[in-house]
């Protein structure tokens, strides 16, 4: 599983990890595409250098949602399953982590409290995906449940302010939230590296980098072709000898650690969480960051995500209460006028203006090696 | 059944003679009470029916008949709401679809159902992927797409190919399972007669180099005539007749329910 069966003989590590990165279900499969995919992560690295120190620490929150935003593409973009309960995943290990690190002190309670927590959040979604998966749920049921699951979350936690609620250390605190929640940190005993500013922001830029690419090899594996064959026909899939119930439930599982990972990350931005990330806001935004991006593609919802929230910050700055309106209108347009998404939209813009230009020297279908890829 | 094999091409034949000879241990497919109610209608009612190896049956009858339950029932599509389903000797009844397609069936579907927004390339393999990796894998594809007559048209995305095509492609990716028993529900319906050809002689061809078993629903009786070694008609949910194309079309009462019937539409 994993290896493309092309000629693989032929080529060397490197042309198999090249091969492994490309393939029909991932945008972006030319030279081109990798030269400007460096230039903008040169840009990301040197980012500290020229930005103010606020607009980094910005970015790092925009890079932990784009870990949700990614679950979410995973699950619904590539599996077809329309889930409105990554922020519920995405919660779990934010509380799961503070918890954790606010009772074991020191760097090894916060790797404990990270490991803790992606794997409550993987726990939860597997246990909630056997249950609808197994249970014969599909389709928009799995989407209202699944929001359902989240509302009655929210519900819970908002009701957690008092004593009873202490976990140990750690206060759930109610609809205030849990305050006090410590950076990620390495070390042992004495931390030698601490993940805040700076070091988070670095630290959220590796996560989605190895992600991005981790998924691009996923999504053009034999397994990823499975999870598109289940987005696009449960039942051709499973008369074809694939466990669809499997695929989904694995995949739910997969993406609910990926949202928790991300929720972990956010919480050491602000050392805090409440019940308001698993708002009915909240769980719109994932949905609306992979629809406006680009579903089936990863470049598209984390385009999305860094633009539509350093959109909603500058709209909140400049028109204040405004700013939600302005921004919901913003989707509203482009989902309706590109409903496959942004990036797919402007590819196709793109190709349209090259066919129009009788423009034959385009290499979007070439791959580093120079052979054409469909 | 050997007077069912005139006409055909010799490996069909030996085929047939081997089955007539054939015990039990040749039963490929059984069914045995199957019984399928949807609320009040009963639209399978207490079906046995059996299926030998290497056999190509068609299974007639008029709209309504049971047909395509009985084909879900075998599937797993459906569960049968008594009865059971028995596949090479092992009882499937309680298997999910993908684990029975494992044991060696497959299906395409009536209404052809490839996957639209891939490639034609991408239809093949994923069949193909789940069997066999590397060299194997690319031999088989290239296999598959010459078989389906589409191999020019591999990288097409599988909604711009016509009908024709389109069953086609379908029943190269059921066939490229490597099944024993293969199940068409309705592959010529809306085909050109050249279409036709082409499907019968694909069915006919894969039935004597593969030696894979088929149960084929088909309303057209031309078709049904050209390929059948052996006919099951259903009426009603029910086990009509079974016989040798000639047996049925003698028959006055398959006349009546069936072929040109005037009392049934």
């Amino acid at each position: 599983m994993g290896v493309e069966s092309d000629d693989t003989a032929t080529r060397g590590p490197l042309g198999r990890l090249a091969a492994a990165l490309h393939g029909p279900n991932t945008m972006g499969n030319s030279r081109r595409f990798w030269y400007l995919f460096g230039v903008v992560v040169l840009l990301f690295v040197f980012f500290p250098l020229y930005m103010l120190p606020s607009a980094v620490t910005n970015m790092s929150q925009y890079l932990s949602l784009v870990l949700l935003a990614l679950s979410l593409a995973v699950v619904w973009g590539y599996t077809g399953v329309l889930s409105f309960g990554q922020v519920a995943f995405f919660g779990v290990a934010g509380y799961t982590y503070g918890i954790v690190a606010i009772n074991v002190t020191g760097p090894l309670g916060t790797i404990a409290g990270l490991v803790v927590a992606v794997g409550i959040a993987a726990l939860f979604a597997a246990i909630l995906g056997y249950f609808m998966f197994y249970g014969g749920v599909s389709d928009v049921y799995v989407t209202i449940l699944t929001l359902v699951v989240v509302l009655v979350l929210k519900t819970f936690l908002d009701q957690t302010a008092g004593d009873e609620w202490t976990i140990g250390e750690a206060a759930l605190g109610g609809f205030n939230g849990m305050p006090g929640i410590p950076d990620l940190a390495l070390g042992i005993g004495e931390p030698f590296l601490v993940f805040n500013d700076t070091v988070l922001f670095y630290a959220a830029l590796l996560a989605v980098l190895v992600t991005y690419l981790g998924l691009r090899a996923l999504l053009n594996s034999d397994y990823g072709r499975v999870m598109v064959a289940v987005r696009e026909d449960e039942d051709r899939t499973e008369m074809l000898g694939y466990d669809v119930k499997r695929v989904k439930l694995t995949v739910f599982t997969f993406g609910g650690a990926l949202a928790g990972l991300s929720g972990v990350l956010y919480v050491t931005y602000f050392n805090y969480i409440s019940p308001s990330e698993l708002s009915l806001t909240a769980a719109s935004l994932p949905v609306i960051w992979v629809a406006v991006g680009g579903r089936k593609t990863l470049l598209g919802p984390i385009v999305a995500t860094i633009f539509i929230e350093r959109l909603g910050l500058f709209l909140s700055v400049n028109v204040g209460d405004w700013a939600f309106v302005i921004n919901g209108l913003l989707l509203l347009v482009i989902v309706l006028l590109l409903p496959e998404g942004l990036l797919p939209g402007l590819r196709d813009l793109v190709s349209w203006i090259g066919d129009r230009r009788g423009d034959s020297d385009t290499d979007d279908t070439t791959d580093p090696t120079g052979e054409v890829i469909e | 059944m050997s007077d069912t094999a005139d006409g055909m091409d010799p490996a069909v034949k030996q085929t047939s003679a081997e089955l007539a000879t054939g015990v039990d241990t040749d039963t490929i497919l059984q069914t045995e009470g199957l019984t399928k109610r949807f609320g009040g209608l009963t639209a399978i009612d207490d079906v046995d029916f059996g299926v030998e190896a290497g056999e190509l049956r068609c299974l007639i009858g008029p709209n309504g008949a049971g047909k395509s339950t009985l084909l879900n029932l075998v599937t797993g599509a459906l569960s049968p709401s008594e009865g059971e389903v028995y596949f090479e000797g092992h009882e499937i009844t309680g298997l999910d679809p993908h684990e029975r397609i494992r044991h060696g069936l497959s299906i395409k579907f009536q209404v052809p159902s490839v996957y639209e927004d891939l490639t034609v390339r991408e239809n093949v393999r994923l069949p193909i992927q789940r069997l066999a990796a590397g060299s194997e894998r690319d031999e088989r594809m290239a296999d598959a797409l010459s078989a389906s007559g589409l191999s020019a048209k591999a990288d097409v995305t599988a909604s711009a190919l016509s009908h024709g095509e389109q069953q086609q492609l379908e029943i190269g990716m059921a066939a490229s399972l490597d099944p024993d028993l293969l199940l068409l529900d309705e592959p010529v319906a809306g085909l050109s007669v050249d279409e036709r050809t082409e499907i019968a002689d694909r069915i006919t061809q894969l039935n004597a180099e593969r030696d894979i078993a088929f149960v084929v629903i088909e309303h057209d009786t031309d078709f049904v005539a050209e390929i059948a070694d052996h006919i099951t008609v259903l009426h009603q949910g029910e086990t009509f007749r079974e016989g040798s194309i000639e047996e049925i079309e003698a028959d006055p009462e398959v006349q009546r329910i069936y072929l040109g019937g005037e009392t049934d539409a």
